[in-house]
């Protein structure tokens, strides 16, 4: 089960391109933002969007404090953190958050999108449970 | 050195403190008190003193009063016939002596012309006219007299008593002299028991009767060195240095009407004695004390400052610790931030490579004979990449070892965290996840952070273990006495007996080179250790393995700096 629309956030600007062409190569809906606040804004304008891929370390709002606003205004979307700062700690925190899963970089793409795909199952089926 | 000048400083205030502190009050009290015992003290002894002396001016006017009296009542009772008579008169002088010893010492009838009529005594010979003498002279204007011979020879009577009775129109006197070393004697005994002297003076500083020794009034006047002024008629007192250096006191009464000025007196050190030896026992008490003070606050002090130097020196020791475990954490803060500076680049490598090999796909490159080596390329790329993301990961579970502190944690939550970071990854592998973690355990007091890296690098092993073929991991926590038992279990590839004597020492891994540094479980082993617990294995080929902590609830004490330090360096 593939998911509508991913959205990708990551303040590295050639991993994001790189990372959106080869999955846009295996047929994701892929969009992108360079910041917390540019993911939010994203969010907004844009309802298809099923599943976020989120940095921890980012420059303004941290990955973390995007995934709090994320959580608290669209709670049925998926997060995957995916972060090249792996600390335990922030791993915790971002589970407890709400987060669907924790991957550290480089991440295997298969890896990746088979994530990406439990978690779609996961969100269609809460979806089905609280529609709107 | 400037630390012994600062030691020795600290020294010397605090003694100064120490003795002054308490010698002010001390020597206040000890002196207002003093003050005050010697001021009533000479109240009391100058009240004393005035009341000898009162006594005895009265003593010795009754004295000659009543030696008056005495002659008064014979020439009354005698008329001038009968002591014109000199066997008589010789009789009476008899009897008085009789009755009084020889207070008197001779009678003597005298005329109205002052011419001796009869006598008895000892200067018969002598036939004296008394006509214009001041007694005489007094005696037939007053009816009385007590008076003194202006000549103090010793051989004459001291003391004149006369009376004047009438005979048909014709004055005569009656005389007797008072024995001078009988008066002597009475103004002495006045005084006896006291240890001081007394003598008699006239209003014009004419020594009368006593001892006088010691009295060196020098250019001064008796009267002025004794404070007598005209007029005084109240008892007083003085005190002066005489001529020898000692200082007296001197007590000044008034007699015979103020005739006479009988003084006592005596060495002040002998009249204030009693007080002199208490200020003396005072003092020594405060001298005591004072050494003992001075002595004890130098024990003190130098005790103090032995433990100011042992803490300044541990003191030291622990900022040098800290100082160390400061900068291991700044080089973990450092390791962690190189960790993520790196991953970030080597991702888009690893990305990079990824786009290439997926663009391999399209047709044009099938046929490139090199497309094997491109692959194996890309393949090496992205190996080298995991592996860098590896060392990173190394040296992010440095970094956080140095956050040790203890805390007390709820074990189920922590185990449920890290279960649930893994739990991807296990579903990833087919590996289920099997809990049996018991409800009621106590809280345990641990560093939080490096347990969870314990945890969390046992479930890694075990998820490496089952990798290929999948499996089941066991985690179970249970209360054993006063532990907590917590094992991790897999049915994996196990670990052959040649390693298990190795498996906590540093460097040592089974991995393919790249996959593991090594450092894993001996970093376990050092936390454990470190928490006062212990950690074992047990494994069979094939089969699985258990590792199993071992876990005190109670910290175990040796979380401090210096240990954690070790551990650190010992694993750098």
């Amino acid at each position: 089960m593939y998911p509508v629309k991913i959205l990708l956030v990551d303040d590295e600007i050639p991993f994001v391109k790189t990372l959106t062409k080869r999955l846009s190569r295996r047929e994701l809906n892929i969009i992108t933002a360079f910041s917390g606040q540019e993911a939010l804004a994203q969010l907004k304008k844009d309802p298809d969007i099923e599943i976020i891929v989120l940095d921890i370390k980012m420059p303004g709002m941290n990955g973390l404090r995007t995934l709090e606003e994320i959580k608290r205004d669209y709670p049925l979307v998926e997060v995957i953190i995916l972060t090249g700062h792996s600390t335990v700690d922030s791993a915790i925190r971002g589970m407890r958050l709400g987060a669907f899963d924790y991957l550290v970089k480089p991440c295997d793409i298969d890896q990746l999108i088979s994530r990406m795909q439990e978690a779609t199952e996961k969100k269609r089926r809460l979806d089905e449970k609280w529609p709107d | 050195m400037a630390a012994d000048k600062h030691y020795k400083s600290l020294m010397k205030s605090m003694f100064l403190i120490g003795v002054v502190v308490p010698l002010i009050p001390m020597v206040l009290v000890s002196g207002i008190i003093l003050y005050q015992s010697r001021v009533s003290y000479k109240k009391e002894i100058r009240a004393h003193l005035e009341e000898v002396i009162q006594k005895s001016t009265e003593h010795i006017d009754r004295f000659l009063e009543d030696k008056l009296a005495d002659i008064s009542m014979m020439a009354d009772t005698f008329n001038f016939q009968q002591l014109t008579d000199e066997f008589f008169l010789v009789e009476m002088l008899n009897r008085l002596q009789k009755h009084y010893g020889h207070v008197f010492s001779d009678l003597e009838v005298i005329d109205d012309e002052g011419v001796r009529v009869a006598y008895a005594g000892p200067h018969k010979s002598e036939n004296p006219r008394h006509l214009k003498t001041d007694w005489y002279r007094e005696a037939m204007s007053t009816g009385y007299v007590i008076s003194h011979m202006p000549s103090g020879l010793a051989d004459i009577p001291f003391i004149i008593i006369a009376v004047r009775k009438n005979k048909m129109e014709k004055d005569w006197v009656l005389r007797t002299g008072i024995d001078r070393d009988v008066f002597s004697r009475v103004v002495k005994e006045t005084v006896t028991g006291r240890g001081g002297s007394a003598f008699i003076i006239d209003r014009d500083g004419q020594y009368q009767v006593g001892s006088i020794h010691h009295i060196d009034h020098g250019e001064r006047s008796l009267m002025d060195f004794l404070g007598i002024t005209e007029g005084a008629r109240d008892i007083f007192m003085v005190q002066r240095t005489d001529g020898s250096g000692h200082k007296n006191i001197y007590v000044t009464g008034f007699l015979k009407g103020g005739d006479w000025a009988l003084v006592y007196y005596q060495r002040a050190s002998e009249a204030f004695s009693g007080l002199i030896k208490t200020e003396m026992i005072a003092l020594t008490v405060i001298l005591i004390v004072g050494l003992l003070i001075v002595a004890n606050t130098l024990s003190l002090s130098k005790k103090m400052l032995r433990r100011i130097q042992q803490a300044d020196k541990e003191k030291q020791k622990r900022s040098e610790q800290m100082f160390q475990t400061g900068k291991l954490a700044s080089i973990g803060e450092l390791a962690a931030g190189i960790a993520h500076e790196i991953n970030n680049p080597v991702a888009i490598m690893v990305e990079e490579a990824g786009w290439i090999d997926d663009l391999l796909e399209e047709e044009e490159f099938q046929e490139s004979k090199n497309l094997g080596e491109f692959r194996r390329a890309l393949r090496q790329i992205r190996t080298q990449g995991e592996r860098c993301k590896e060392i990173t990961h190394k040296l992010l579970s440095f970094a956080r070892k140095t956050d040790s502190r203890i805390e007390t944690i709820r074990l189920n939550e922590l185990i449920e965290d890290m279960v649930t970071i893994s739990a991807k990854r296990a579903r990833f592998s087919g590996i289920i996840i099997n809990m049996e973690i018991k409800k009621d355990l106590p809280p345990i007091e641990v560093s939080p952070t490096e347990l969870q890296q314990v945890l969390l690098n046992l479930i890694n092993n075990a998820l490496d273990a089952m990798e290929k073929k999948g499996g089941i991991l066991s985690i179970s926590a249970r209360l054993e006495e006063d532990h907590v038992v917590i094992e991790v279990s897999d049915d994996g590839v196990g670990i052959p007996e040649d390693n298990i004597s190795q498996i906590f020492d540093p460097f040592f891994t089974t991995k393919p080179v790249g996959k593991g540094t090594g450092l894993g479980l001996s970093i376990c082993y050092g936390i454990i250790k470190k928490l006062g617990g212990e950690i074992s294995v047990r494994s069979v080929i094939d089969k699985g393995s258990t590792f199993c902590i071992r876990l005190p609830l109670k910290g175990s004490g040796k979380n401090n700096v210096e240990e954690a330090s070790r551990i650190l360096n010992s694993q750098q």
